[in-house]
């Protein structure tokens, strides 16, 4: 069970005052909130111990090093990483892809085939088209169903032994899915594929373990689990982390520079090349140390009792049509009012002081699959209560007074 | 009509208004009223980019004036449009170059002036600013 009143004291933001209304802030799956403790960190990273880390012999950056690579501890730990050599730091979710993208370039040729789910946010799409346009691979599409699932049959006829890659989400930003990660891992494996899950949108609810998911590479970003923007991580097997090239050159990722030529650093340090954010990685582990002291097994009944109460009390109100209704899903609520603009109910909701996300989430093709220009979602996190709710459906019926 | 007096006109109007509710309602009331754009010009081409809503603009010079038309297809959007073309429909363009639109944040909405907000209003208003500068050289 969660106090969540004791919880939310943790969290600043969340008494302040929007267009003169208490914030309820349902913006989650964009970005998390961060707690206190986690400020803490920051402050004190910057009022004491600030330095550039791994090269320095003096007192501060052996300090500022230690607590770098104890926050690379305790994120190998939350995902049950073999080593913690197979963490790398990154600027975020879509960093870490771009890294593995660009790292594939020299592993794939022609007519080779990669395959990306219908459910992906951009940045799980665009990096790989780069990818097909540099080595002539080709993308190939799982389909997805109304509810907001993706097909299985279709994935299983999709996969060849000119499959080398798949890249799926294993929660969808814009519907809240969760897809079925096990499965799409052992049928890749099957025809020797590698794959790739994003997991920007699961790790504010789940506790992946990514050696019982036996998953190749896993990415995400800490700026969805309470932790600052601009750094996140990328998890990748040994064995894949030593094939790929590097992704950038620069300091801190040599081992020995000449002008005739260069020999990379071990891991993890062959991706991590210039000053990193410090701070950043420090205060990551201090939010994934913040939500494993909560416990994501109460963070995940606590959300699924927000998404039925919200699911629920949205249903009661006429003319409102949900996206995504899939069997297992997340804290996700996307939906629209018929006839209605969702940038039109957001602006309304935002007056009330209400923040949620209307567009298209970054998941273009999702919306074309609807036919619908995008839609308005409501994400909630542990620190979010029923009265919150309540205050959303009534914000949803004024706007659709207002509007219709 | 100056573009000047039509804005303290528009600005007498909000006024009146008690708060955000009244301010709004007014806005999606004038949206509706609006069939604003002949459906020949909602093209691909006069899109205005950037905006979560749809926007087209159309323009047209009639004795030296410019006549403007538009359209979105949110409905809070339009209501803005519908005070904008008020402002600057039947107007020389280069009273349209001149003018400025403080008038906007004086009728409370100026939170919809800030250029990172996704309404496309500060772009619309870029867009009605260049096609007078377009019209403006072909007025002798
Ligand atoms: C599923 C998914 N993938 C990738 C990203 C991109 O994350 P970031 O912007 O932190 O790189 C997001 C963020 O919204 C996301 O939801």
């Amino acid at each position: 069970m969660l106090d969540v009143s004791k919880i939310r004291a943790d969290f600043p933001i969340l008494s302040r005052q929007v267009n003169n209304k208490p914030l309820v802030y349902f913006d989650n799956a964009a970005t998390s909130q961060t707690p206190q403790p986690v400020i803490d960190v920051i402050v004190d990273y910057y009022s004491n111990y600030n330095a550039n880390i791994h090269r320095g012999v003096h007192t501060l950056s052996q300090e500022a090093t230690d607590k770098y690579e104890i926050a690379r501890q305790t994120i190998q730990t939350h995902f049950n990483a073999k080593h913690a050599h197979e963490i790398i730091f990154t600027s975020g979710t879509t960093h870490s892809i771009n890294l593995v993208a660009n790292g594939f370039s020299a592993l794939l040729k022609k007519e080779d085939e990669i395959i990306v789910s219908a459910l992906e946010h951009h940045s799980n799409i665009v990096p790989w088209q780069m990818l097909c346009e540099r080595t002539g691979a080709v993308l190939k599409v799982i389909p997805m169903n109304l509810e907001g699932e993706l097909i299985m049959e279709t994935y299983d006829n999709l996969l060849s032994d000119k499959t080398k890659l798949v890249f799926v989400n294993h929660i969808s930003n814009a519907l809240g899915t969760i897809n079925p990660i096990e499965y799409i891992i052992k049928k890749a494996h099957a025809v020797g594929a590698a794959v790739l899950i994003d997991g920007a949108q699961s790790c504010p609810h789940i506790k992946p373990d990514v050696q019982a998911l036996d998953v190749d590479f896993y990415v995400a970003s800490a700026h969805k689990v309470c932790g600052p923007t601009g750094v996140g991580m990328l998890y990748g097997k040994e064995e894949w982390l030593k094939k790929l090239p590097p992704y950038q050159g620069g300091g801190e990722m040599i081992a020995e520079v000449t002008f005739e030529k260069t020999t990379y650093a071990d891991l993890p340090h062959k991706f991590e090349a210039g000053t990193p954010n410090i701070c950043g990685g420090i205060a990551f582990g201090a939010a994934l140390d913040y939500m494993n002291n909560i416990g994501f097994d109460n963070i995940a009944s606590y959300e699924n009792e927000l998404l039925a109460y919200a699911t629920e009390q949205l249903s009661t109100i006429e003319g409102l049509k949900f996206y995504g209704t899939a069997k297992h899903k997340t804290s996700v609520i996307s939906f629209n009012l018929e006839g209605i603009h969702p940038y039109d109910v957001g602006t309304i909701l935002d007056k009330l002081g209400i923040a949620v996300r209307t567009g298209h989430h970054c998941a273009q093709p999702i919306m074309d699959f609807y036919c619908i220009p995008g839609t308005i979602r409501a994400s909630f996190a542990f620190y979010n209560t029923k009265e919150e709710i309540d205050v959303l459906v009534e914000g949803v019926k004024k706007a659709k007074m207002m509007l219709s | 009509m100056t573009i000047e007096a039509i804005q303290n006109e528009i600005i007498d109007e909000f006024s009146m208004f008690e708060d955000w509710e009244e301010r709004y309602q007014y806005m999606i009331d004038l949206g509706k009223d609006l069939p604003i754009i002949n459906d020949q010009y909602k093209t691909e081409s006069n899109i205005i980019k950037g905006c979560q809503s749809k926007v087209w603009v159309h323009a047209e010079l009639n004795d030296d004036k410019i006549e403007f038309t538009a359209d979105s297809d949110a409905i809070i959007t339009k209501g803005i449009i519908a005070i904008l073309i008020r402002v600057f429909n039947d107007q020389h363009p280069k009273d349209i170059i001149d003018a400025n639109t403080d008038f906007i944040d004086k009728i409370g909405l100026k939170e919809h002036l800030s250029p990172t907000r996704a309404n496309g209003l500060v772009s619309m208003i870029k867009q009605l600013k260049l096609y007078a500068i377009a019209y403006q050289t072909q007025i002798k």
